[in-house]
């Protein structure tokens, strides 16, 4: 079908190149713009309900899609052990289900209180939907269609590496339910959206300062260090 | 040795009359912006009292500073372990109410009422929400423990005193307060900048000036809540933290920062100090009560052959050492003894001096006859209305002697002034008291001439700075011909 083939064999194009091309040219005019853009300071009760089960939520759930991806035969391997299949299918869901609590926390808290309302944009209304659209469909697709940790590794995972050697065979998802379909499309339109929005705080998240020296000093002319004295 | 130069501030508490000139000052040229409103980099607190925000040296509560175990440094807050955890919430982060909601008023209200038979009122409207708030609190609403005794038995440093000397303080014939002026301390082991997980903050080399590169924030608000003097602030419009930049630009050239140069009691002190840094690992880790000896310790003697030798192969410059040479902070920080840092014990080694206040002198009242006993004029600095182990907790880190030895000398000039001046205090009295206060002629006269004669120019002794050289070292200026200036090339607005 010509739509499955522009769903799944361009649209994973356009949204990769736009997510590259639009960061790095943001990183570079606007620098200022990357911010977490955190509303705590303003609302701090439900901020921790929210906050922190959503990014521990989308984290793990992230990171088990990434295992999934990188490493499907392992995956295949501990569930072909029943107890060990319904142990990881269990935790996707708790986990999927803990985001999905989460989200919902976040919009609720940005839509009651109104000095948090005051620091929303349209963008981040639409990044809330599109959020909700991926992480309900997400929960939606573990519970009616199951074992997906293992069809993932035998669908998904071949799809996904077939865009990356661009060579893209749509045979392996497009006889997926909709609601599967859903969830990649929305995926993918996430991620062209994503340089657009907030959401580029995660791209700065701060590696470095767990190695760094504790104190930054910085001089303009090279300081002692330079001129072979000091630290 | 490691010798750095670093500008440091005296405030002089007893010559501070509570006016908020300075912070009115500072609002105006620098925190007058969306997202700033509540900030003020400057404020004057009454003490004792709970402050701004609202009990800022509770560090159970903020876990602002260093702790140490006796042989290592860590941050309070949220350190290199914590800050995974931490960084989707940070747990001891102050929100906007533990400062205040900033308001105006719809002034429309007043001038369109109906005629009635009431005063029309205009009500107060968030400059946040746009709705209209009831007004909880506000910057300075302890101002003069703003009519309530609870903002004074709040203060964290009440927990110094014994359960007496509290009522004392407290009793309504004896209340006493002073002004506290706090402005971001350019600490040399800043708690602020080590904790940021971007890397945003930092110290510059040559003068020691903490700053936030506003590019590089990334609002984690690490910062507002590791400095334990909460003078870093966060930007809930642009989703950047901000905090005093003592002027930069004013001192690179020539000028005092705002707050110095409006003060209208002429309290505050600037000058640069050269320091070891080689001394900071050392001396971090002592007990609380040796933190502010070991501070002068580490504040080096311009006039020292040595020192000057050091700083000139760390490449100093010989104008700021020239003019570490006549800074007055050093004077009154080392020579004379008599400023002392504030909360030295978050050891974040402020570079901002106080002197304590000596406080009004005593009088009694008989029979509509005001009576200064001259011998008695402050008979013991032990029992004067605010008891010295509150300015210990507050100035010492726990240890009342700096205190002590501050307050007496301060005395003692009073006393040769006095004996100078009116003569009814002799010579023998003037001299008893400079001898206990280990003080002499010529020290009392220095004190007494820095603390009340000195003009602008002495009180603000600007290093020179040669930013205008180090720029053109790095970037050609022609490259930047007709933009809008060096570095930030674009308006700060708030990203999606």
């Amino acid at each position: 079908m010509v739509s499955d083939f522009v769903l799944f064999g361009v649209l994973p194009y356009v949204a990769m190149v736009l997510f590259l091309v639009v960061t790095v040219q943001r990183y570079r005019q606007s620098k200022f713009s990357y911010s977490s853009l955190s509303s705590q300071f303003l609302e701090n009760k439900q901020h921790f309900w929210s906050s922190v089960p959503f990014h521990y939520g989308i984290l793990a759930v992230l990171g088990g899609h990434l295992v999934g991806f990188l490493l499907p035969d392992a995956i295949l391997g501990w569930n072909a052990v029943p107890w060990r299949l319904f142990l990881l299918e269990a935790t996707g869901l708790s986990l999927g289900l803990l985001t999905v609590a989460g989200l919902v926390m976040i919009v609720v808290r940005r839509l009651s209180s109104s000095r948090v309302r005051r620091v929303s944009t349209i963008a981040d209304w639409i990044v809330y939907v599109m959020l909700l659209i991926q992480v309900v469909s997400g929960v939606l697709v573990a519970y009616f269609h199951g074992w997906g940790s293992s069809w993932f590794a035998s669908s998904a995972s071949p799809w996904l590496w077939s865009l990356v050697t661009l060579s893209p065979d749509i045979s392996y998802v497009a006889p997926l339910p909709l609601l599967v379909k859903l969830h990649i499309v929305n995926a993918f339109v996430l991620i062209a959206f994503f340089p657009f929005t907030r959401l580029v705080h995660v791209l700065v998240i701060p590696n470095m300062y767990l190695w760094r020296k504790p104190q930054v000093v910085i001089w303009n002319r090279g300081g002692p260090a330079a001129r072979g004295g000091g630290r | 040795m490691d010798v750095r130069s670093q500008i440091a501030m005296v405030f002089h508490l007893d010559k501070c009359i509570g006016c908020h000139t300075c912070s009115v000052a500072c609002k105006n040229i620098w925190t007058d912006r969306e997202g700033t409103e509540y900030m003020w980099w400057n404020n004057v607190e009454t003490k004792p009292g709970t402050g701004y925000p609202t009990k800022w040296e509770d560090q159970e509560a903020y876990r602002g500073g260093w702790k140490t175990d006796g042989k290592t440094l860590s941050l309070r807050s949220t350190g290199k372990a914590r800050i995974i955890p931490n960084i989707f919430h940070n747990p001891s982060q102050p929100s906007m109410d533990d400062y205040y909601e900033p308001w105006t008023y719809d002034f429309k209200e007043l001038f369109n009422a109906p005629e009635g038979d009431d005063q029309p009122v205009a009500r107060p409207i968030s400059k946040i929400t746009g709705e209209h708030i009831d007004v909880e609190s506000g910057p300075n609403w302890d101002d003069d423990l703003g009519g309530s005794q609870i903002y004074a038995r709040n203060d964290p440093n009440m927990e110094a005193l014994t359960p007496n000397q509290r009522l004392q303080m407290m009793s309504i014939e004896r209340l006493v307060f002073f002004y506290l002026p706090r402005i971001c301390n350019h600490c040399l082991n800043p708690a602020c900048v080590a904790s940021c997980p971007s890397g945003a903050l930092y110290k510059r080399g040559e003068d020691g000036i903490v700053l936030i590169n506003q590019q590089v924030c990334r609002a984690w608000r690490s910062c507002v809540s590791a400095c334990p003097y909460k003078k870093t602030y966060y930007n809930w419009s642009t989703g950047k933290s901000e905090k005093c930049i003592l002027c930069f630009p004013r001192l690179e050239t020539g000028q005092a920062p705002a707050c110095f140069h409006s003060c209208v009691g002429r309290i505050r002190y600037l000058g640069n100090l050269l320091y070891d840094a080689d001394m900071l690992p050392e001396i971090g880790n002592l007990p609380d009560d040796q933190l502010v000896d070991a501070q002068r310790r580490m504040i080096l003697d311009p006039h020292d052959e040595k020192v000057i030798e050091a700083a000139r192969a760390n490449g100093i410059h010989e104008g700021i050492i020239e003019s570490a040479q006549q800074s007055p902070v050093y004077s009154f920080v080392k020579e004379f003894g008599i400023a002392l840092p504030p909360h030295i014990e978050y050891r974040t080694f402020p570079m901002l001096f106080y002197v304590p206040p000596l406080l009004p002198v005593m009088s009694s009242k008989e029979n509509d006859v005001i009576d200064n006993d001259i011998e008695d004029l402050f008979g013991d600095i032990e029992k004067a209305r605010a008891p010295i182990s509150y300015f210990g907790s507050l100035f010492g880190g726990g240890n009342d002697g700096v205190v002590r030895y501050a307050l007496r000398k301060q005395w003692a000039v009073r006393l040769v002034r006095r004996h100078l001046t009116v003569g009814d205090v002799t010579k023998e009295t003037a001299e008893r008291a400079l001898a206990e206060a280990d003080c002499t002629w010529e020290q009392a006269d220095k004190i007494y001439r820095l603390t009340t004669l000195a003009s602008m120019d002495e009180r603000c002794i600007i290093p020179p700075f040669q930013r205008e050289m180090a720029i053109e070292m790095m970037e050609d200026p022609h490259e930047h011909r007709a933009s809008v200036g060096f570095g930030f090339n674009s308006a700060p607005e708030r990203g999606n």
